[in-house]
């Protein structure tokens, strides 16, 4: 009998104008498009710079900043308040203040001081902004040290920690290698969400669900047969974005396909299973896209996109942690980026069978064949 | 006597508003048997409990010797239905659409495709055959409906308004087909609100409120009302009504 | 005009009469507002970190500690060995993994220099770039309380001031954002979903022919999505205001202004799909899946324009929630008057006014 209404299912998909369209096309404009946008690499951040001293040694630095790869000079302002202006008016990001006696000061043993003052609307810039400038600014001191300092007190006797860094999985800080396994999964999700979230409510609208209720259709198959069409609609998916990462942006995972391919045939079942659910319970078409694009954003949104899990406050793990996204989009970069397997993921498989299972009996509870 | 639909007080409320007010009938197997009614009487209610659409809130009944309230699975293998509203799939072709109904109903590609041929060569459909339902004419739909509703060849075939908009040529050939239904051993339970067609049908009941007002045949109906054709039966009982549409 | 009125209170009606989805759009973006209100925040907070230390002496111990100490670190866990290394990072148990070399202590003390090595997970690059950051300023402010008296003269102090965000709070960035983000979704979801709807059930046509113009009929349907639309934006304000603590720091009546006008671009874009597509599912899937990534991540809301290639850059100007986002940050955090958001207004009064006519373009030709 599942036969019977898998054809009917994928002749009604093949029918539908919009729908084959939509998922090839979706996809590939998304992913060819969006993760050129999502470069999050501070570069370039724009500084206007207030220099009342305008001696050698704040020439020095000045030099110091703008040959960097990070800065880019707006303007060289007369005061704090003409730079400020230009922060007001998105010219710039950040102030350099350098006081009278700068050099004065320097020379003089006192200690100078310097005002930094970065746009922190966007707290993450901000952020990054000033760490770049106060890391510039040190290893100006470093090489303050070498030329003032008397010979007598060299640094011989004073120990240093030496940190030596190292980036793992992502060493030139990418910020598309991050997101393009990202926005694999946000497409599946919105697919295979959206979608089975219309399909049982769009029957009651037209009134062919009352001919499936009176026939003996036993409930899980209805509910089967709406399922695995959204398993091949996800697997043609996350092929196309399989092959738009390699082609585009040459990224291949590090670890192994079929591991993603296990957790999508997961995945699917649970978000197709919640997009059932709502559809089951609503009253009308509107009412189901309107919830499921709410549950979406909500998914989306705390699935540690590029905001970090970690970062948020306890209670907001708490709700994460009940975010089936949240787990997949862990999986996709673990298994892309770090070559994680299916026994170091086993948390996140715990996670998603138990969802897939509980939205599955609830959406085939939730189907009713009689009123 | 071989009662295919039995109804005893049968009840449903919505909230307070009672639909269906405690009916009690039988139907026997192979008799044509009219349900009449206002708009608003109940008709399709007590129709959708019978078919296990609808849970009754009260009363018992039983659908080919199944129980409506427990056994609503087993009551549907063993029914046809077709519904007011047009409910095949627009998006499917004619066979498309048998198939899928055959093939919920437990019959085989094989068993398919040969009463599928019969059914477009008895119908005349060849040409329609694989053209989109959408594009069908009303009145080529609702015969679809109809076939599809017992291409299984369930023992009891419930039919909503089905000739609800077409013209009268294919009214008459949509009767031709119940009676051929009926002879292969259907029995049929239709409701619908054109008099004209309960003076085909074996018995008629008809509803006022909620309530079955009258249940016999036409013949003996229009005796006891002292009235010349069915319609004017149905204008003596139907103005007690207290409803409003 | 007393016509349009009467055609106004009957969509009302219409509208309210279905509860259950007056009460969806209304607890909406209640509840989203406060969820990423509070959980979206980019700031350094308790990242795991795992150690490795050989021999365990006073100093790494003290160093570990301060670490652990900060708001920014958890210290998680000991591993033994480097091959474990990979293997923290692969259960995602840690983020970043500190290698202190062999004899630490006494190397420091005897060679006048030891290594730690910093190793991170760079999967989201600023993330790593910020918390190794943090750790090696923790390192150095140790080692200058170790060295303590030996404080070096020739030395620039840095003093840092974050304007308009002292606390860096989250909000302040995300609020504009997801106020743009969800009035512009919800909005053009409402009205192309409504009108899409009259057209698959034909009533539509009934209000095309009838005498009135075209643009009243229009006018009129949209007007209730334009109250609820207004609703929204006040509670998103006021639980903005009220329970993120983001203060509006300019003046609530520009912001009024400019987010009235930012709805009704919303309202028009909705009008605009309703006229494109033919079925709810596709308006929807338009309004409410296609529409969702771009204004997610060309608005500037997450992502910086000017980082974009200029292809996007200037693709990012025909996305409305980019000049209403930008707007509301003008106005409501840094606190800049109605000059300063003057673009933002003609540009988005542009956007209306194209939308608008194009829609009812449209509307006529399916009349004619």
């Amino acid at each position: 009998m599942l036969k019977y209404l898998l054809r009917k299912e994928f002749r009604q998909i093949k029918r539908n104008a919009f729908l084959p369209r939509l998922i090839f096309a979706f996809p590939l404009m998304v992913l060819l498009v969006f993760p050129w946008a999502a470069s999050y690499e501070i570069k370039n951040l724009n500084i206007s710079i207030v220099d009342n001293d305008q001696s050698s040694f704040s020439k020095a630095l000045t030099q110091k900043i703008i040959s960097s790869n990070y800065f880019r000079l707006t303007d060289y302002s007369v005061s704090y308040s003409a730079a400020l202006k230009s922060i007001e008016a998105q010219k710039s990001d950040i102030i350099l203040q350098i006081p009278a006696n700068f050099e004065k000061n320097i020379i003089n043993a006192q200690g100078a001081k310097v005002m930094l003052s970065a746009n922190a609307v966007n707290g993450m810039k901000g952020g990054i902004a000033m760490t770049y400038l106060v890391s510039i600014i040190n290893e100006f001191n470093a090489s303050l040290i070498k030329d003032l300092m008397p010979l007598s007190k060299s640094t011989t006797n004073i120990s240093t920690i030496q940190i030596d860094q190292q980036y793992r999985f992502n060493q030139n800080l990418n910020y598309r290698v991050f997101m393009v396994p990202a926005l694999m999964v946000m497409i599946l999700s919105l697919l295979c969400g959206f979608l089975p979230a219309v399909s049982i409510v769009f029957e009651k609208e037209l009134g062919t669900i009352e001919q499936m209720n009176v026939s003996p259709v036993p409930k899980v198959l209805f509910i089967l047969a709406k399922l695995i069409p959204f398993w091949v609609i996800g697997l043609i998916v996350i092929n196309i974005g399989f092959v738009v990462a390699w082609a585009v942006y040459g990224l291949v995972p590090a670890g192994h396909f079929y591991t993603i391919y296990f957790f999508t045939i997961i995945y699917i079942l649970t978000v197709s299973g919640l997009g059932l659910i709502i559809s089951n319970f609503a009253q009308s078409l509107q009412q189901a896209m309107f919830i499921i694009f709410f549950f979406m954003l909500v998914f989306i949104m705390l699935s540690g996109l590029y905001t970090p899990i970690d970062s948020m406050p306890e209670w907001a793990k708490w709700v994460a942690a009940f975010n089936p996204l949240k787990y997949f989009m862990e999986v996709m970069r673990a298994v892309y980026l770090k070559g994680s397997d299916i026994l170091q993921l086993w948390k996140q498989l715990l996670a998603l069978i138990a969802f897939s299972i509980f939205f599955n009996i609830i959406a085939v509870i939730s189907y009713r064949k009689s009123s | 006597m071989d009662n295919v639909i039995t109804a005893t007080n049968l009840t449903k409320q919505f909230g307070h508003f009672t639909a269906v007010d405690q009916i009690s009938f039988e139907v026997e197997r192979g008799e044509i048997f009219g349900f009449l009614g206002a708009n608003g009487a109940g008709k399709t209610t007590a129709m959708r409990m019978l078919c296990g659409l609808s849970k009754p809130t009260s009363g018992i009944g039983t659908v080919a010797g199944f129980d409506i309230h427990t056994q609503t699975e087993k009551v549907k293998k063993n029914i046809g239905y077709m519904s007011q509203k047009f409910s095949l799939y627009d998006d499917l072709k004619v066979w498309e659409n048998i198939e899928l109904f055959g093939g919920i109903y437990g019959m085989n590609d094989q068993d398919i495709k040969v009463k599928t041929d019969k059914l477009m060569y008895e119908l005349n459909f060849e040409k329609e055959r694989n053209m989109l339902v959408a594009s069908l004419p009303l009145g080529f739909k609702q015969k679809l409906a109809f076939s599809v509703a017992i291409f299984h060849q369930p023992q009891v075939v419930f039919l909503d308004e089905p000739t609800g908009g077409v013209d009268p040529v294919t009214r008459r050939m949509f009767w031709e087909m119940i009676y051929k239904a009926a002879e292969n051993g259907i029995t049929v339970f239709v409701t619908t609100h054109y008099m004209d067609e309960a003076e085909y049908c074996n018995r008629v009941s008809i509803m006022v409120d909620g309530r079955i007002e009258a249940l016999d045949s036409p013949k003996n109906l229009k005796a006891h009302y002292s009235a010349k054709n069915m319609d004017e039966v149905f204008q003596k009982l139907a103005r007690k009504s207290q409803r409003k549409e | 005009m007393k016509q349009l009125l009467s055609f106004v209170r009957k969509e009302f009606y219409h509208i309210l009469r279905d509860k259950t989805t007056i009460l969806i759009l209304l607890l909406m973006p209640i509840i989203q507002i406060i969820l990423f209100g509070f959980a979206l925040t980019t700031e350094v907070k308790d990242t795991r970190v795992a150690v490795l230390i050989p021999q365990s002496d006073e100093i790494t111990t003290k160093l570990v500690e301060r670490i652990h100490a900060s708001s920014y670190f958890d210290v998680v866990n000991t591993i033994q060995s480097s091959y474990e290394i990979q293997k923290t990072f692969r259960d995602s148990q840690a983020k970043l993994v500190l290698v202190f070399e062999n004899d630490f202590a006494a190397k420091l003390k005897h060679d006048g220099i030891a290594h730690i090595q910093l190793i991170a997970d760079a999967t989201d690059p600023n993330a790593a770039t910020s918390f190794t950051f943090y750790v090696s300023n923790i390192i150095a402010s140790y080692q200058q309380d170790m060295i303590g008296t030996m404080k070096n003269p020739y030395q620039i102090t840095p003093e840092v001031k974050m304007l308009y965000n002292p606390q860096m709070i989250g909000a302040f960035n995300f609020v504009p954002g997801v106020l743009g983000m969800i009035l512009i979704l919800i909005c053009a979801m409402m009205t192309s979903i409504a009108i899409v709807r009259e057209k698959e059930k034909g009533t539509m046509e009934i209000l095309l022919v009838s005498p009135m113009r075209p643009i009243y009929t229009i006018l009129a349907k949209i007007t209730p999505y334009f109250v609820l639309s207004c609703i929204n934006f006040l509670t998103i304000i006021i639980l903005s205001v009220f329970v993120l603590k983001v203060p509006i720091a300019g003046s609530f009546f520009t912001l009024v202004i400019i987010s009235m006008l930012y709805i009704f671009v919303a309202l028009a874009l909705g009008l605009l799909i309703s006229t494109l597509t033919e079925s709810q599912v596709a308006a929807m899937l338009i309004s409410g899946m296609a529409l969702m990534i771009p204004v997610m991540l060309l608005s500037g809301m997450i992502f910086p324009i000017e980082n974009m290639p200029l292809p996007l850059q200037i693709f990012s100007n025909v996305i409305p929630a980019r000049w209403y986002i930008s707007a509301v940050k003008l106005v409501m955090i840094q606190g800049l008057g109605f000059s300063a958001i003057i673009k933002e207004m003609l540009v988005l009064s542009f956007m209306a006014i194209t939308l608008i006519v194009i829609s009812l373009k449209k509307f006529k030709v399916r009349l004619e």
